[in-house]
């Protein structure tokens, strides 16, 4: 079984080959059997695999399948080669499988659109390129699948590109992540100056042998890929693209912009944990721009209209969770957040989609209102992956997930107060802004018609994704409701444990006392305030004070007028002072002298005849005097 | 025998150059332009023999025999030249033929 490893990313790019060369030709329902079976195939073939790993485990917990060498100059022979452990199968299950669904979502959702095979072609490659970086086993080869999901990315957020500003969207998430991405290149550049290699294994073998704890280049290097990972899961700094990525259509949101290809950063710090937990300053730095960005993301969460960036600033700022989780070293824990959270917010954007299909492309939730009659899957779906999202204690994943987070940001080494008060603040927001969402979304009047009755492909996801987003945290249950971290022990192979400092199974159960009832508070003020009292809620909302911040808050902290004038602006008053490049006039320079000398000398051409011999003449006497006395 | 001394055969044929090169350059008519040029070749074929004598070398005139085949050639192609330019300007003056301007 560990065997047919490379089919699992192969298919998806075969696929992706035979519909970017005769997607046109093909029928749509060819289209999407391909498009959809191959990634579906290559679920089954990771769960047939991830069986064989838990049941008959290979030797080191690992298993490394060489294709061939990719390149081989001056000792530098970087393979195609992957690498199976303990934590790329939970990614390439969770690749695989929410990717399967979602395309199955989407050979419907897409079903009218022109461009059906296009997106299908580019949604495989994406698929691959994923399995690719979560495969790779050196970095040069996860870096092509880095860049390989970065293009995706640029490709399908600008999908309908006949609009200009969906086009804009997608250059800003691609410029944006190259920030982080050179920052990367750099880290990798160091690493194999340092290392004369790139294979991830022994980088990872050979830093503790060779760097202190704490020394500078360990920083540095941390702290570049750190560039890379926040760029690509969009953290602060780099968080901008992300809610303008919404521009794609909804099942690249869920797959791309939610459940994986953000999450690549988390992976990227969880492979070379090796190298943060050398490098403490780095992953303090993680769990603080963690922290921060659940917050920041947090407040513009709850100030959108549209049900789409409320998603995306709700993702920004749970990714700011698995940082914080990271950063504390609570490996894990960030590891299984990034499961929950794939599956519950695949499975809000899934069913956002369906409800913008339902209202002819409708974004704005306060034109949506009273859907819970009309789209009573959706809803009860919806309402699951919310009541997940915002941890309702005890039957969703996300509480699971979230709690482990918060009791090892209080509890670990490198852990402290004031990172878990963040996290539990965040808690509340969080509560706050989910509900707030269903509760406009789908109670009160209904402003509209639905148009649109969501088929059975459109509904089998969402329903598969309703019962992990309840399920999926049942396999890692805390000390203080019986103790069973079945993923922390399959990962235990390769991510260490955190370290804890307090080990009370009391202390826990305070703190996850505290946090339930933090969340409850939280939905009761969004039923309070969103749902019960809501010319109350406009009679705040239109005092000066709260105008303002609203402002602030609801574009995104005005992170992108602050960049707007500290890059954007002067670099674009400087291309246009600079029109005609200053450099360049060295070379005119040169050309005009050149022309200045030709034009002299050509007078001197009159075409009469004993001018040429008076030239002559002087000429030799001259000559004639420098023979004779110098 | 009585031997002329090499400055002053040199003064001669320097003499006899420059008035050639003069004639060169202030003569409008192309024919007298030949004929100066002419001059100045026997000018330096003059100073070759005297330099020959002074040295008792025979190099001397065999360059002398050199430039007389030459002027002749050059005599020769010349004057065909100048047939040429008569015919065309109807004119004599090497200031008509200036049309290579520029």
């Amino acid at each position: 079984m560990f065997q047919l490893l490379w089919l699992v990313p192969a298919l998806p790019f075969f696929s992706f080959l035979i519909l970017a060369l005769a997607g046109k030709r093909l029928p749509r329902s060819l289209a999407a059997i391909l498009g959809v079976g191959s990634v579906g195939i290559s679920a089954l073939l990771t769960i047939g695999i991830g069986i064989q790993f838990i049941s008959s485990p290979p030797v080191d917990h690992m298993f490394i399948q060489q294709l061939w060498s990719w390149l081989d100059v001056s000792g530098f022979s970087p393979h195609i080669a992957f690498h199976l452990d303990a934590l790329s199968l939970v990614f390439i299950f969770v690749i695989t499988f929410v990717g399967f669904l979602i395309h199955l979502y989407s050979s419907e959702f897409m079903l009218d659109d022109e461009g059906f095979s296009r997106f299908f072609a580019y949604m495989n490659l994406f698929v691959g390129s994923m399995l690719t970086l979560v495969l790779a086993d050196n970095l040069l080869l996860l870096y092509l699948g880095w860049e390989g999901v970065g293009l995706c990315s640029y490709l399908l957020i600008g999908f309908w590109y006949q609009d200009p500003a969906n086009g804009y969207a997608a250059r800003k998430a691609f410029v944006v992540t190259r920030v982080g991405d050179t920052a990367m290149a750099i880290g990798l550049f160091l690493l194999y100056t340092h290392f004369r290699t790139l294979n991830i294994s022994i980088i990872l073998e050979q830093a503790p042998v060779h760097w202190m704890v704490g020394s500078s280049i360990a920083v540095t290097v941390a702290l570049l890929l750190l560039g890379g990972a926040v760029g690509k899961s969009a953290q602060l700094p780099l968080q901008t693209w992300l809610p303008d990525a919404m521009a794609g259509p909804t099942p690249v949101s869920a797959l791309i912009h939610a459940a994986t290809m953000v999450t690549a950063g988390v992976y990227l710090i969880a492979r070379t944990h090796v190298l943060f937990e050398l490098a403490p300053l780095a992953q303090t730095i993680v769990a603080i721009v963690g922290a921060l960005t659940l917050l920041l993301a947090g407040f513009s969460a709850i100030t959108q209209y549209d049900i789409k960036r409320v998603l995306a600033y709700s993702t920004i700022s749970q990714i700011g969770y698995m940082f914080l989780a990271l950063g504390v070293g609570a490996w894990s824990a960030g590891i299984f957040h990034f499961m929950t959270h794939a599956f519950f917010k695949a499975l809000l954007f899934l069913g956002a989609g369906v409800i913008i299909l339902a209202l002819h492309h409708e974004h704005n939730m306060f034109k949506m209102g009273g859907l819970k009659k009309q789209l009573p899957v959706t809803f009860w779906t919806f309402l699951i992956a919310s009541a997940s999202l915002a941890a309702l204690p005890l039957i969703t994943s996300g509480f699971y997930s979230k709690d482990m987070i918060l009791w090892f940001a209080f509890s670990s080494e490198q852990g402290s107060p004031w990172l878990w008060a963040a996290g539990l603040f965040g808690a509340f927001i969080t509560a706050i802004y989910t509900f707030r969402m269903v509760f406009i979304t789908f109670y009160g009047e209904a402003h509209q018609q639905i148009s649109h009755k969501p088929g059975i492909r459109l509904k089998i996801p969402l329903v598969v994704l309703a019962f992990l987003a309840l399920v999926a945290g049942f396999i890692e249950i805390p000390h203080t409701l019986g103790n069973l971290p079945l993923l922390s022990d399959f990962l235990h192979s390769v991510l260490p444990e955190p370290k804890v400092l307090h080990d009370s199974v009391g202390l826990e159960l305070v703190l996850q006392i505290v946090s339930a009832v933090v969340v409850l508070v939280g939905i009761y003020v969004a039923y309070v305030f969103f749902l019960k009292k809501r010319d109350l809620t406009e009679k705040i909302g239109k005092v000066p004070i709260m105008q303002t911040l609203h402002q602030y808050w609801f574009t995104g902290w005005a992170f992108d007028w602050l960049y707007d004038h500290i890059f954007v602006f002067p670099l674009v008053w400087f291309s246009k002072i600079n029109k005609n490049d200053f450099i360049d006039q060295v070379y005119t320079g040169i050309a005009a002298l050149n022309r200045f000398g030709n034009r002299f000398f050509s007078r001197t051409q009159t075409g009469n005849l004993r001018w040429y011999a008076v030239g002559l003449a002087f000429g030799a006497l001259v000559t004639i005097t420098i023979v004779m006395f110098l | 025998m009585m031997t002329i001394p090499l400055e002053s055969g040199l003064i001669l044929s320097g003499i006899l150059f420059s008035l050639g090169l003069v004639g060169v350059l202030i003569r409008r008519n192309i024919i007298f332009i030949l004929m100066s040029i002419e001059i100045m070749l026997n000018a330096a074929g003059m100073a070759f023999i005297f330099a020959g004598a002074r040295w008792g070398q025979p190099d001397g005139q065999v360059m002398f025999v050199f430039i007389l085949t030459m002027a002749a050639a050059e005599v020769s192609v010349g004057l065909a030249l100048i047939l040429q330019i008569y015919s065309k300007f109807k004119s004599l003056d090497a200031d008509a033929a200036s049309k290579m301007r520029g």
